[in-house]
């Protein structure tokens, strides 16, 4: 059941949410840059749009648009980039964490790879007890040459865990282009084990949403995993530290391409004006009272910085004299 | 009374708990058949679910336990090998541990590590010989390396029922211990509680793992020489420092014993801590594995290199002789 309007606002949402976000950055409210996502909004937003609220997704160091597109609050997101207490982690995870369990996100990742095997544990967990869900594990095309990526395919393969593995190929991992890093292909690497593989045009989010669901529809019927290569580009930097040094690794024109099919207007160009028009000053709303929200929040109090490291209470001895 | 083997403790623990708790889980290389023993007779009495083989795929089938525990089961994974551990070290330190901190407590990762068969196992050699418990005590993971079958018993319960992670090693050198235990009387043993194995006067000694029953034969060889308390942490993250600090203030004197490399080694922790807070008789003494060491093959390099009880007594005597 296709929503255009909710797929736009999604799009759109991230798309600003990012750039509110470098903004931040940029005035020292966000301590360590950020992985902007600008450019594969359509991918979280088509995925997470075939998704039903139970189901559980991993994220990437890029994580943002995935813990976004599964609904989590932008206030709190932003405050939690903001280092703020009343962040989604409390301020303890920031960018490359951010987490929200209550809608299935666990979290952002920042080792490239880790996600696959922990969503498949965390579903095979969770059928188990009878519950109906499936999992996405979000990943880069850097990630596929990770050993313990192909690890966890293998185990979603022979357990017949239904994790839908999305791989974003923006067609970089940091400035190394896939064709400089990935022998084969890789939807091969999925099908080496015996998981069904497609590929979608990431840049429309519509397609991706369509993609997903006949994915996600296969598993729940049965059972196992499935794969999916998203092709997609990176508008802006790795990080945000590249705003500072130059690093020259993408010619101006494949940019300036990559740049001509912007999954915002594709997804904004199904709506009529006027509606679209809404949509965005809604966005628009919500974001100037997230970051109103995760300025105002209060920063953690220094002595409980090791809070929460042991769910069974523990606490950890102190280091100073 | 029946001799219980340190072995068989473990493998009731596991077995009490799967019959205790749905949530329970075990996985790992070959566990159907228990080619450990440890698990023996689990898969014919809880199933496949709950006894799962494993394809040869550590670092995911580690991560695929954090993920179950994620999502609220209690896995227990069974390592074949402890330099195993060095090739999930990523998934347990930087995924299984953080966690919940970095999620800022919205999630707990109750797995266990079972690492049957720890330290040396005469003529396995360089790569299967490890005892690589500093490095988890180091980055604060629980941490517990039982001496006793009771203990194996009780640590591996509490250590299934804990919210956390905690690594179970299990020293090769244990695993053949037998005590006479009444199995009726086995009880959890609480994580980071040591306990005084041999009240004594003139010195304490920490030994950790297997190296407790040397550390109790030394104490008795001396017996006519010198009074050794002998202290076993039991757990060596969370350590037990207020019952250590106890022990050390009535003797004034301190040795400790670990099978596990000098550098940076639990044996330097517990001396550092000991001197902070206590006056010494004597300069304290380690006995451990060389810096760096790697286990050589042959069975007269494999003991030269392992910390053993002349080493012991010597260093048991120049602490009384220092002081
Ligand atoms: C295991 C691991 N190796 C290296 C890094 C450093 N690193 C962070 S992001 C990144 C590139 C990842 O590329 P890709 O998977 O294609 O994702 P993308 O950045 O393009 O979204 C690298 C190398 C890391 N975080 N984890």
């Amino acid at each position: 059941m296709t929503d255009p309007v909710r797929l736009y606002r999604t799009v759109r949402l991230i798309r600003r949410f990012e750039e509110r976000a470098i903004e931040l950055v940029r005035s020292g409210h966000v301590v360590g840059g950020i992985h902007p996502y600008l450019g594969q909004e359509g991918v979280a937003a088509g995925v997470c749009a075939a998704l039903r609220p139970g189901d559980v997704v991993a994220g990437t160091h890029r994580g943002h648009g995935h813990v976004l597109a599964k609904g989590a609050d932008p206030a709190r997101m932003m405050a939690e980039l903001c280092g703020r207490a009343t962040g989604l982690n409390r301020g303890r995870g920031g960018s490359m964490h951010a987490a929200d369990f209550a809608v299935g996100v666990l979290g952002a990742n920042a080792i490239v790879g880790a996600g696959g095997a922990i969503v498949t544990g965390a579903v095979w967990a969770r059928r188990r007890r009878g519950e109906d869900l499936v999992g996405v594990s979000f990943l880069g095309d850097g990630a596929v040459n990770e050993g313990m990526l192909l690890e966890a395919f293998n185990l979603a393969a022979l357990w017949q865990v239904p994790v839908l593995f999305v791989c974003e190929n923006n067609g970089y991992a940091t400035t190394m282009p896939v064709a400089g890093a990935v022998a084969g292909s890789i939807t091969g690497r999925a099908e080496a084990f015996g998981i069904p593989a497609s590929v979608v045009d990431g840049q429309d989010p519509e397609a991706v949403r369509a993609a997903t669901a006949a994915a996600v529809a296969r598993m729940r019927a049965a059972g196992g995993p499935e794969f999916l290569e998203a092709r997609t580009y990176r508008f802006d930097a790795h990080h945000t530290f590249e705003h500072a040094v130059r690093l020259d690794y993408r010619p101006p024109e494949e940019v300036a391409r990559g740049r001509s099919r912007d999954p915002v207007d594709i997804a904004g160009s199904r709506l009529p004006p006027d509606r679209r028009a809404e949509v965005d000053a809604s966005v628009e709303a919500e974001l100037d009272a997230a970051v109103a929200f995760a300025l105002a929040g209060p920063e953690p109090d220094p002595a409980g910085a090791l809070e929460h490291l042991y769910a069974s209470g523990l606490t950890a001895r102190a280091g100073g004299g | 009374m029946p001799r219980l083997s340190y072995r068989k403790a473990l493998n009731r623990a596991l077995a009490d708990e799967l019959a205790r708790d749905e949530e329970v889980f075990l996985l790992g290389e070959d566990i159907r058949v228990a080619a450990s023993n440890v698990t023996a007779g689990l898969l014919k009495r809880f199933g496949p679910e709950r006894v799962r083989d494993t394809p040869l795929s550590e670092q995911a089938f580690t991560s695929f336990a954090t993920g179950a525990a994620l999502a609220g089961a209690r896995p227990v994974v069974e390592f074949q090998i402890p330099s195993l551990l060095f090739l999930v070290f990523e998934q347990i330190v930087n995924h299984a541990h953080k966690f919940p901190l970095m999620t800022g407590g919205q999630c707990a990762v109750p797995v266990t590590y079972l690492v049957p068969g720890s330290g040396s196992r005469t003529g396995w050699a360089g790569q299967h010989s490890d005892h690589p418990y500093s490095l988890f005590a180091h980055v604060g993971v629980t941490t517990v390396v039982p001496a006793t079958p009771a203990d194996a018993y009780g640590l591996l319960v509490s250590a299934i029922r804990c919210d956390d992670p905690v690594v179970v090693f299990a020293p090769a050198g244990a695993m053949e211990v037998r005590a006479d235990v009444d199995v009726a009387s086995l009880q959890p043993v609480p994580l980071g509680r040591g306990v005084v194995r041999r009240p004594g006067d003139d010195v304490t000694v920490v030994a950790v793992g297997h190296l407790v029953h040397d550390a109790l034969a030394v104490a008795d060889d001396l017996a006519d020489q010198v009074s050794v308390e002998v202290f076993d942490p039991r757990t060596l993250y969370p350590f037990d420092w207020d019952g250590l600090l106890a022990s050390v203030s009535r003797t004034g004197r301190l040795v400790v014993v670990d099978d596990s490399n000098r550098s940076c080694g639990i044996a330097g922790e517990v001396i550092a801590t000991v001197v902070e807070r206590v006056r010494l008789d004597a300069p304290p003494r380690r006995v451990t594995r060389p810096d760096g060491a790697v286990l050589p093959f042959a069975p007269a390099l494999d003991r030269a290199v392992q910390p053993g009880r002349e080493h012991l007594r010597s260093a048991i005597q120049h602490v009384m002789k220092d002081g």
